[in-house]
């Protein structure tokens, strides 16, 4: 990512780079292994990703697909999660939902990314009209009790999957614009942005070659943070009703389907998306806390 | 070596830290011993483990360090068995410390006056009726003016210096029996520093305490201190008393690090060890004048004052004029030449290499430079002006400089790439590994990111980059101030050869009055904003017209050789 486009990298500079990403690759071994929980999180997010890949092509029965013959029934070994009032196999429905829930996720965090991280570091660099106006939308977001602005979204906007990305990277926007204007700042007096200038590069060039890929690793932790957040938003959405439409498996919906049950004594309906729902989020927030761990200078002795 | 008056014994003493790629002896077998009222001076160049001393003989190690071998007496109590209960109590008791950065030991939202209360009270020395009292009194002795209106400041209302001596204060209310300083001086002006160093020595004689000083600058522990121990890579070198440590080193490192020191009387070249190549540095022979710069100003409005304040207030109130941190500049640098610019800080000087850098705009004034009058193109636009790469810095802080991001090879491409200097890849390689071969890099470090290079070689990079466009002039701002002594001989002498293969001017941005006579044809000194003296380093430095300077002089620390 630093190195500029016009050199074609000699032999030595690739070894160089090896070198350097070998002793990254150390320290995060060294770091996982200093802490199993960090361990747990990664092999949870790869199930999270084979699931949201492979997902339709493992599951044994159709997501969709209705059996009036065995409808309401307790996990077995037929069925490992039970099946819902339309008897569809709720392990299935689990399983193939990842991959909706986890594409709202990624959309929606690198959207806010993009658009907030940018917003962020004009703010913080280059401060004065930029800074107020960044700062004045980020406050009005934040002036809004946030569900309550995601649901406002999706309902003008109308009920579909753009919308609720979209809805979730506006209410996530003012943390990252806080986060990249804060760090944007703190490096704008640094040495080495001074230097930059010095050596002839513009104030754009600057930001985006020079503040950008120092700040980037602090953005990841809180991109890691968002995207629990972020699904946990997309499920609560969808359980009141608003964005993803049933039948579509997608654990919010299946929790609302299976909230009304639970007193009847079918629990599985409710528990199992809920339960999926709830370990994508300890997951993303335990990797968030790993990857601070990771990317901290201090423990880098 | 323990006798019967001593106050602190440390016998064999090693300490280890546990890291990721095994255990490191920081600190191998030393021994030290202190008598009651010796000020004893600890001098070492960064990694030499005598901080590392200091905090196993208070025990605040960090986690991974502890004590591996040899013993620690202080006044009878073993200090290296103590448990942690008993340590608490002698801390700030019998044992204090004081440390580098005043301003980071102090609480910032606590009235400095409450916090010595605090310690008082942790050890039982005052009760809520007196502890006031006996704060001020505290505050009186470390010399603060008007100390029951100081009681009341916070630590950032306060100068550098001022906070040092409320740390004093600090680690002297309780009056113990030995007083640790680690680099109390270091960040501090000379005038500043001469103070809290008078200071300190005077509360030692005043109260028979026994204290160590722990710095990296010979001269001023040969200055303050009765007997001094060189410790080099975590291992004592030699012990001796001051007089003889000047007159008569025993240990090849101590005589290396004395000639090292920048001191009156010498030449660039005698900073180097004996060894090394010793060409004489080329006479120079001043030119043409590069740079003029005439009548600059550069104002700050004062916060707080509103608008209606200052469009209506009356324009001489100085509360509400603009604070002015330079004020009516004017001085010529020639080509060929160095010029110091020296002064204590605030007075202005990297305010002033700032706007002639052309990143911050002058208020007034003109900064004529080969001619063209470059004060009047704003700062913003200046990054892609033709004179850019003429005038280049070299920044005081090597590791601050550099981008973490990019390899030694990017940082010194970096001004290639953007004026286009160089024609392809091979053709940029070739030119940065010959700039790494004229500052003395070696090639192969090229590829490593500024973390893995040390201090001196971060500094390399730094000049790299600097005259990698060829520029007619340099501003170095005070470019060795990070370095250790060994490492800032080499460099100023890399400076001074490179000035003379190049032909380039310095403006020579420096506190440090010995280190601008080595290497300046002329001196500024500057103060508030202003030029108290100019002239040529020989009249300006051994021939002092103003008070100021006379008082800058003053201030160095003349070890006792060196007085003689």
């Amino acid at each position: 990512m630093t190195a500029a486009p016009i050199i074609k990298a000699p032999q030595r500079r690739t070894s160089a780079r090896f070198a350097a990403l070998s002793s990254n690759l150390a320290h995060a071994r060294y770091v996982i292994g200093g802490n199993p929980v960090t361990g747990f999180a990664f092999l949870l997010l790869f199930l999270l990703i084979f699931c949201a890949l492979f997902g339709p092509w493992i599951v044994p029965y159709d997501p969709l697909a209705s059996d009036t013959s065995a409808t309401l029934q307790a996990p077995s070994w037929k069925h490992w999660f039970g099946t819902d009032q339309l008897g569809r196999d709720i392990f299935s429905r689990v399983v193939v939902a990842t991959r909706l829930d986890m594409t709202i996720a990624v959309t929606s965090v690198a959207l806010v990314f993009a658009v907030g991280g940018l917003a962020g570091i004009a703010s913080g660099f280059f401060g004065g009209w930029t800074d107020r106006i960044v700062g004045r939308i980020a406050d009005t977001i934040m002036a809004f009790p946030l569900f309550v602005l995601a649901m406002g979204i999706v309902a003008a906007l109308g009920n579909t999957v753009t919308n609720i990305v979209l809805a979730t990277a506006i209410i996530n926007f003012p943390l990252y614009v806080r986060i990249a204007r804060t760090e944007a700042s703190v490096r704008r007096e640094a040495g080495y942005v001074m230097a930059a200038r010095l050596t002839g590069n513009s104030d754009l060039r600057i930001a985006l070659t020079t503040i950008l890929p120092n700040i980037l690793p602090i953005m990841m932790v809180q991109m890691s943070l968002t995207m629990g957040y972020a699904i946990l938003n997309a499920a609560g959405l969808s359980f009141i009703g608003l964005g993803v439409r049933p039948p579509t498996p997608e654990w919010g919906i299946m929790v609302a389907e299976g909230a009304g049950s639970i007193i009847s004594g079918e629990w599985w309906i409710a528990l199992f998306p809920g339960l999926a729902l709830m370990l994508a989020v300890f997951c993303f927030n335990l990797i968030g806390d790993g990857l601070r761990d990771i990317v901290d200078p201090q423990r880098r002795t | 070596m323990a006798s019967a008056s001593s106050l602190l014994d440390v016998q064999g003493l090693t300490v280890e830290f546990e890291t990721r790629r095994g255990v490191v002896r920081a600190v191998r077998n030393i021994d030290i011993s202190l008598a009651k009222g010796e000020t004893l001076g600890i001098v070492g160049e960064s990694g030499s483990g005598k901080s590392v001393t200091s905090y196993a003989v208070m025990r605040i190690l960090d986690r991974a360090g502890k004590i591996a071998a040899g013993s620690i007496r202080f006044a009878g109590i073993d200090l290296d068995k103590a448990s942690e209960s008993e340590m608490v109590d002698l801390r700030g008791r019998e044992m204090s410390m004081i440390f580098q950065n005043p301003r980071a030991a102090l609480n910032p939202i606590r009235r400095v006056g409450h916090q010595i209360e605090d310690v008082l009270r942790q050890h039982a020395q005052a009760g809520s009726g007196d502890a006031r009292d006996k704060a001020v009194d505290a505050l009186r002795q470390v010399k603060i003016a008007r100390p029951e209106e100081r009681y009341d400041a916070y630590p950032f209302e306060l100068s550098g210096g001022m906070c040092q001596r409320i740390v004093i204060a600090l680690a002297l209310a309780c009056r113990p029996k030995l007083l640790i300083a680690d680099e109390p001086t270091t960040g501090l002006d000379v005038t500043t520093q001469k103070a809290v160093m008078e200071l300190i020595v005077e509360l030692t004689r005043e109260r028979g305490m026994s204290t160590i000083l722990i710095t990296h600058d010979l001269g001023l522990a040969a200055t303050y201190c009765d007997r001094i121990v060189v410790m080099e890579k975590g291992a004592i070198v030699e012990t001796a008393t001051s007089e003889q440590i000047f007159a008569r080193p025993a240990h090849d490192y101590t005589r290396k690090l004395m000639r090292a020191t920048p001191r009156p009387g010498i030449g660039l070249r005698d900073l180097l060890p004996d060894d090394a190549t010793s060409t004489p540095i080329p006479p120079n022979a001043p030119g043409a004048p590069l740079l003029t710069v005439r009548g600059l100003v550069k104002e700050y409005e004062r916060p707080g004052v509103g608008v209606l304040a200052r469009v209506f207030g009356r324009r001489t109130d100085p509360a509400v004029l603009p604070f002015r941190a330079v004020d009516g500049l004017s001085f010529e640098v020639m080509r060929g030449e160095s010029v110091g610019l020296v002064g204590e800080s605030g007075c202005g000087k990297s305010t002033t290499s700032m706007m002639l850098m052309r990143l911050l705009d002058p208020t007034e004034g003109e900064i004529i430079f080969d001619g063209e009058n470059i004060g009047a193109i704003p700062a913003r636009s200046f990054a892609a002006d033709k004179l850019r790469p003429r005038i280049q810095m070299v920044f005081q802080d090597p590791t601050d400089s550099l981008n973490p991001r990019y390899t030694a090879f990017r940082a010194i491409a970096d001004p290639l790439l953007r004026f286009g200097a160089a024609s392809g890849a091979d053709d940029l390689r070739t030119r940065c590994e010959e700039l790494a071969r004229t500052v003395g890099l070696p090639v192969d470090l090229l590829d490593r990111f500024p973390h893995q290079l040390s201090g001196g070689q971060k500094a390399r990079v730094g000049i790299a980059r600097a005259i990698a466009l060829k520029p007619d002039l340099v501003v170095l701002d005070e470019p060795t101030a990070a370095l250790d002594v060994s490492v800032q001989a080499l460099v100023l002498n890399l400076l001074a050869d490179l000035k003379a293969t190049l032909g380039m001017s310095y403006l020579f941005v420096s506190h440090d009055l010995h280190v601008v006579r080595l290497i300046c044809d002329r001196v500024i000194v500057m103060k508030g904003g202003r030029i108290v003296e100019q002239g040529s380093a020989e009249d300006v430095l051994d021939r002092p017209q103003a008070d100021y300077t006379r008082e800058l002089i003053a201030a160095l620390p003349h070890p006792p050789a060196a007085a003689a």
